[in-house]
């Protein structure tokens, strides 16, 4: 029989809890999709359908560059928006191009629920018990949450380090030993131990600096390659970001707080507007009243529900008086026209400030 | 308020196309002026572009154009906001949107009701709560409401019938519109198509008007797993129209979230001649024509080699 070979698509560095969980619950081997290049979007262009979005086109090319390496599993998430078709289509049209593979969603009825997901895991390994299961899953979940702290930390500091990559080495020193993570126990004593250790890297942190806030949909947010690291360009403007879309928000607290979430839109919504155009105006005016000095959106091109937040979110940038910059992103961005952009918006908001001073 | 100067204004767009006999009955029962705006025509488009996102879809463009016709006019503009209309299944997020949008831009008095089956708000609560904002008795709300359903239901079944005739009896070659009502019956989207294709001597055949038992588990033939209320009724009544039918039009707007996955799916797994048309505020009436045309040539030889 030939052997079993799992591969998925990237999404910032979560590779890395999502490898962790393939291995302890499957017999299968692991396969990382090479890293994301321009080369793969160009791949994903060419057989996604026309005006279908970015996210698309980018998991579609690391399908297809895991498949030429071997991969004969693939596995696809989804919910919300138009994400929660994505599996169908993508199955669809590898298997149009000629590739023998297995295809499996981890969500249901366009949710993501355990108990599906659970029977999914049961058809690729037999002898999985429940038990071992929810351990594995709750462990990785637990391992995204903290990932995520520190990236919370990180993302607000690594503007003002001293010395240069310190942030960026210790993280990848970090997501080596996550890698070997045994059990509850050991996984916080790693993460007691780097949270440490961040916060013993030297800063030169003014205590009045820019602050800005990225809001947006959730890949664009997420992937860096997808927003031309957004957030590494303003990390060397020295400011200082915030951004609460990340795993542990979408998958775990958003659920519990709708409502809360709801009412934090105030005025400017009575109901939820779909995906995660909610959590965005609701953030949108959460850090306006912080005192935020601008907000960047993200989105890819034709993303319905953000493009729902934005009629909105242009009424909020009016009325709390913050400005927003509005980034659009498709397989033609041009780079320079980011940087160029991005660029005026810093010196706008910095202006903006000493204006007020 | 006195009823009996109420204007409620209905902006001919989106679920007006959908809906309008279940509205025009209910305000009607209740005694309730109604004003409509016009037929889409290039104003309405220029003002709802300038309304709205550039980004947004063309449908929803046109209806901001059609929102701005009528404030002022009215004391209340009916706009409603559908999340959910069944278990399990889900509608674009435009149409979760609508309210908010509509009240962020403009500054009007807004009717508005709101469907959320999964958490137990069905159309007739929605409706209850339309008529109580309006100060009508709970028995009068409930009698227009029952009234105007049947008005509804009949109207459908009506238009399914005088369908399924023109399937039994025409001789000519049958095309199928697959696209959402909003948009195959727009003035400035879907007639251009449909009169050019009048011209070409076909007969249309409409994918939105179905029986809602006939097609109830049609579209697994095509996707088991679209969540869409709205394009499993597409699919659905693709498949039950599929074998009486010479060529099928897929009709979209750009850049409409929904379509362009489902659209991806039935151009492969359906064996007619298939077209897929993509119309923007841009679009020409001279490259229309021309696709038109060719696309009619190829139903044609392609029923000769059948008839061979």
């Amino acid at each position: 029989m030939k052997k079993k070979i799992i591969s998925f698509p990237h999404m910032g560095n979560y590779y890395i809890p999502i490898k962790y969980l393939l291995t302890k619950l499957t017999n299968c081997d692991i396969m990382l999709s090479p890293p994301i290049t321009k080369k793969t979007l160009e791949l994903g262009s060419k057989y996604s359908p026309d005006f279908v979005c970015i996210p698309f086109k980018y998991n579609l090319g690391n399908y297809i560059e895991s498949l030429e390496n071997g991969a004969n599993i693939l596995m696809q998430c989804g919910g919300g928006c138009r994400y929660g078709y994505y599996a169908e289509v993508q199955q669809q049209i590898l298997k149009g191009l000629g590739y023998n593979f297995e295809f499996y969603s981890l969500t249901e009825n366009d949710k993501l629920a355990a108990i599906s997901m659970y029977r999914m895991f049961k058809k690729i390994n037999k002898k999985l018990s429940i038990v071992k299961f929810l351990y594995y899953t709750i462990l990785t979940l637990k391992m995204i949450s903290y990932m995520d702290k520190i990236d919370i930390y990180i993302r607000a500091n690594i503007g003002f380090e001293e010395e240069e990559k310190s942030f960026e080495n210790l993280l990848k020193e970090m997501h080596k030993d996550l890698e070997s993570t045994k059990g509850f126990i050991h996984l916080r004593k790693t993460y007691i131990k780097y949270n440490k250790l961040f916060r013993k890297i030297k800063l030169n942190k003014p205590s009045n600096c820019l602050k800005i806030g990225i809001i947006g949909e959730l890949y664009t947010c997420m992937e860096p390659f997808s927003n031309y690291f957004l957030e590494k360009n303003l990390a060397k403007m020295n400011v200082e970001i915030s951004r609460r879309t990340n795993v542990t928000y979408l998958v775990i607290k958003k659920r519990f707080n709708t409502k809360k979430i709801l009412r934090e839109c105030g005025n400017y919504c009575k109901y939820t507007i779909g995906a995660d155009g909610t959590d965005n105006v609701s953030e949108a005016r959460m850090l306006a009243k912080k005192g935020y000095d601008g907000l960047i959106h993200t989105k890819p091109f034709g993303c319905t529900p953000e493009i729902g937040a934005m009629s909105i979110l242009q009424k909020v940038s009016k009325k709390e008086k913050i400005p927003i910059l509005y980034f659009t992103f498709d397989s033609h961005t041009s780079e320079e026209g980011i940087k160029t952009r991005l660029e005026a918006f810093y010196d706008m908001i910095k202006m903006r400030r000493e204006n007020n001073e | 308020m006195n009823n009996k100067n109420t204007t409620i204004g209905i902006p001919k767009a989106l679920l007006y196309y959908k809906y309008n006999d279940l509205w025009e009955s209910f305000f009607n029962e209740l005694g309730i002026n109604v004003l409509y705006s016009p037929e889409t025509n290039n104003e309405i488009l220029e003002r709802g572009k300038s309304l709205s996102i550039d980004e947004s879809c063309l449908a929803l463009k046109i209806f901001m154009g059609h929102v701005d016709y009528l404030v002022n006019k009215v004391d209340y503009i009916l706009i409603p906001r559908i999340e959910c209309l069944k278990k399990h299944e889900k509608l674009c997020t435009n149409f979760y949107a609508l309210y908010d949008i509509v009240n962020n831009i403009f500054n009007t008095k807004i009717l508005n009701y709101n469907i959320d089956v999964k958490k137990g708000k069905t159309e007739k609560k929605a409706f209850i709560q339309i008529g109580k904002s309006l100060n009508k008795s709970h028995v009068e709300i409930l009698t227009a409401y029952n009234i105007a359903k049947n008005v509804f239901k009949e109207s459908k079944k009506q238009r399914y019938f005088d369908q399924l005739n023109l399937l039994n009896t025409s001789t000519k070659n049958k095309i199928l519109i697959v696209s959402h009502p909003y948009n195959t019956y727009d003035k400035l989207i879907g007639e251009p198509i449909i009169k050019l294709l009048k011209k070409q001597n076909t007969d249309i055949i409409y994918c939105d008007v179905f029986d809602e038992e006939e097609i109830k588990n049609k579209h697994t033939h095509i996707s088991d797993k679209v969540y869409w209320t709205y394009s499993k009724e597409l699919l659905g009544g693709l498949v039950n129209y599929y074998k009486h039918i010479d060529g099928i039009i897929l009709l979209t707007v750009f850049p409409c979230g929904p379509d362009s996955l489902t659209n991806e799916m039935c151009m492969s797994k359906i064996n007619l001649p298939i077209i897929n048309i993509i119309i923007d505020e841009l679009s020409g009436e001279a490259g229309l024509q021309t696709r038109i045309e060719s696309f009619i040539d190829i139903v044609n030889e392609k029923k000769k080699v059948k008839n061979n």
